[in-house]
């Protein structure tokens, strides 16, 4: 869907993107995670078609993006961190205006505009005046230009930023509610955002792709292990003899490194909780073996501190 | 051409909401009108002389107007974030720059028009040619294009309205002044830079109501080249 071969982008003598390549499926998720500077934003730009790459190739739907940009356009969807939007138009004619610049027949603008209010949940304020709309109704109108042709490709560059908490729950689920029809690119300098919507990362750092893959890996490669909290409550045993128990049963499990005690996430007689260190995702069999050794398993939980992570990875160079 | 008359009918929209539009005609008008007045309504004067008056003192508000008009249009979108709407859609640089200039253009004709019941003053005194009425407004409305075209021109450089208020008044300016160059230099540069005046050499002839070819030709010529010009400007943001 999406070959990036080589890609180079130079603002006069600086290099600000290069040297990147990355292929990316058709119905993906990816993230592109950074820190500010690190060329998110202009390599959404070259993939929206809004800047033309200094040398490399990148093609989009089997269109070169400096060959015909024109048709790359039209498949692509661009939302950037601040959404282009007129204060003056309401919504209805905002979106209208949108389609029919994105090639939307005439007779199917009204219909699709419809469609993507109500997907955008728009609709109570159709009939508003942009300038007048809250910052989360802005990022949702911008979602909404960006999807109103139905590209193939949609590129959405901080959808969160400067949302509040619950605003930034509706944009994930949005974002979310993207995939299948389209492929979706999403940018972001906060893991966890990322890791919350997207199937794949990008970690990129001074214009090159440091690491991608999914956050799962991120996370055991560059913590080299997985972290596990477990709780089991253990009859007719008190809270010492259940903590000595588990720490035996999780050690024996294979690809367990170390087991910690820990406070008890709750309160009740016979319940503890440790801290397991593994090599790799020793959930299952981790719960296999206290159940097999009379455990109840009140709890597993996977510790994830992701922005110590990405630190860590950006510190770190590329993990091997 | 379709995306060209959408982005025409959007610009105009935003002139027709905000007080900019407005306003500027407002002003336009009252300056015609005073002038029309003060210059060309006092004293003896023969029909032909007031509407030559006329037709001079409306060109300098047309380029006046023309440069204010056309400082925003991509500039300010520039600004704004929202010229990215168009720059990532599928629409064509020329297109993009097209119905900019049509919008402005539009206003431009309708302030043109405005002024019409100027001319038909001067038949409660005096008689009018209808030729050297058509000549001086086709003439007002030639310039009024090319000083659009350079003022859109400088909106495609600058990121700033101001800024490029600034460029197109130096360019338009610049154009106005050739007559003085001209003056200054020897043949056959002086015929050059005479041939190349905006306003003295190439307006004069409409507002006496002759109509010369070449002066058509010039200031089609000069508006091609300035649309040409922020078209090239726009397609070179993206490689830069």
């Amino acid at each position: 869907m999406i070959e990036i071969e080589e890609l180079y982008k130079y603002y006069g003598e600086r290099r600000v993107v290069g040297p990147l390549s990355a292929r990316i499926e058709k119905g993906e998720i990816v993230g592109l995670l950074g820190l500010n500077g690190a060329g998110k934003t202009t390599t959404l730009r070259v993939l929206a078609c809004d800047l033309l790459p200094t040398s490399g190739s990148v093609r989009i739907g089997g269109h070169d993006v400096v060959e015909r940009p024109h048709e790359v356009r039209g498949k692509v969807g661009y939302l950037p961190d601040r959404p282009p939007l007129y204060d003056d138009m309401t919504v209805d004619e905002y979106l209208g205006y949108a389609a029919r610049l994105k090639r939307v027949p005439k007779n199917d603008v009204a219909k699709r505009v419809a469609e993507v209010e109500e997907m955008t949940e728009l609709g109570d304020v159709k009939r508003q005046l942009v300038g007048t709309l809250s910052h989360g109704y802005r990022q949702r109108l911008g979602i909404a230009q960006a999807i109103v042709h139905r590209p193939e490709l949609v590129v959405l560059d901080e959808p969160i930023g400067g949302l509040d908490p619950l605003q930034i729950v509706e944009m994930r689920g949005l974002v979310r509610g993207l995939r299948g029809e389209h492929t979706v690119i999403v940018s972001s300098h906060i893991l966890h955002e990322i890791s919350e919507t997207c199937d794949r990362i990008f970690v990129i750092q001074k214009g090159e792709i440091l690491w991608s893959g999914r956050e799962a890996d991120l996370s055991s490669q560059v913590e080299q292990g997985m972290r596990i909290r477990v709780t089991v409550r253990m009859a007719g045993k008190d809270g010492a003899a259940a903590l000595e128990r588990a720490t035996e049963l999780a050690t024996a499990v294979a690809g367990v490194r170390s087991v910690e005690a820990r406070e008890a996430t709750e309160p009740g007689d016979g319940i503890a909780s440790i801290e397991v260190l593994a090599e790799s995702d020793v959930r299952d069999a981790l719960c296999r073996a206290l159940v097999a050794g009379d455990a109840g398993v009140l709890e597993v939980a996977r510790l994830r501190d992701l922005e110590t992570t990405f630190r860590a990875l950006l510190e770190g160079g590329a993990p091997s | 051409m379709s995306a060209a008359l959408l982005i025409a009918r959007r610009e105009l929209y935003a002139y027709l909401r905000s007080p900019l539009g407005a306003s500027l005609v407002a002003a336009v008008l009252l300056i015609d009108g005073l002038w029309f007045q003060t210059q060309g309504m006092s004293g003896t004067k023969f029909s032909a002389e007031v509407l030559q008056e006329f037709f001079y003192g409306a060109s300098g508000t047309t380029m006046i107007a023309s440069i204010v008009l056309s400082m925003r249009l991509i500039a300010e979108e520039r600004q704004t974030g929202t010229f990215t709407l168009v720059s990532t859609s599928p629409v064509r640089d020329s297109e993009i720059v097209f119905g900019k200039f049509l919008s402005a253009y539009a206003i431009i004709v309708l302030m043109t028009a405005l002024t019409f019941y100027m001319p038909l003053l001067i038949l409660v005194n005096g008689k009018v040619s209808w030729g050297h009425v058509a000549v001086g407004y086709l003439g007002i409305l030639l310039l009024g294009a090319a000083s659009t075209a350079i003022g859109l021109f400088a909106s495609s450089l600058a990121r700033s309205q101001i800024v490029a208020a600034v460029i197109g008044a130096a360019l338009l300016g610049l154009f106005v002044l050739m007559w003085l160059v001209a003056r200054a230099a020897e043949p056959p540069l002086s015929e050059f830079f005479a041939a190349l005046a905006i306003h003295h050499e190439n307006f004069r002839s409409f507002q006496q109501g002759i109509l010369e070819l070449r002066r058509v030709a010039y200031y089609v010529v000069v508006t091609y080249f300035f649309l040409l010009a922020a078209t090239k400007t726009l397609e070179a943001r993206r490689w830069r």
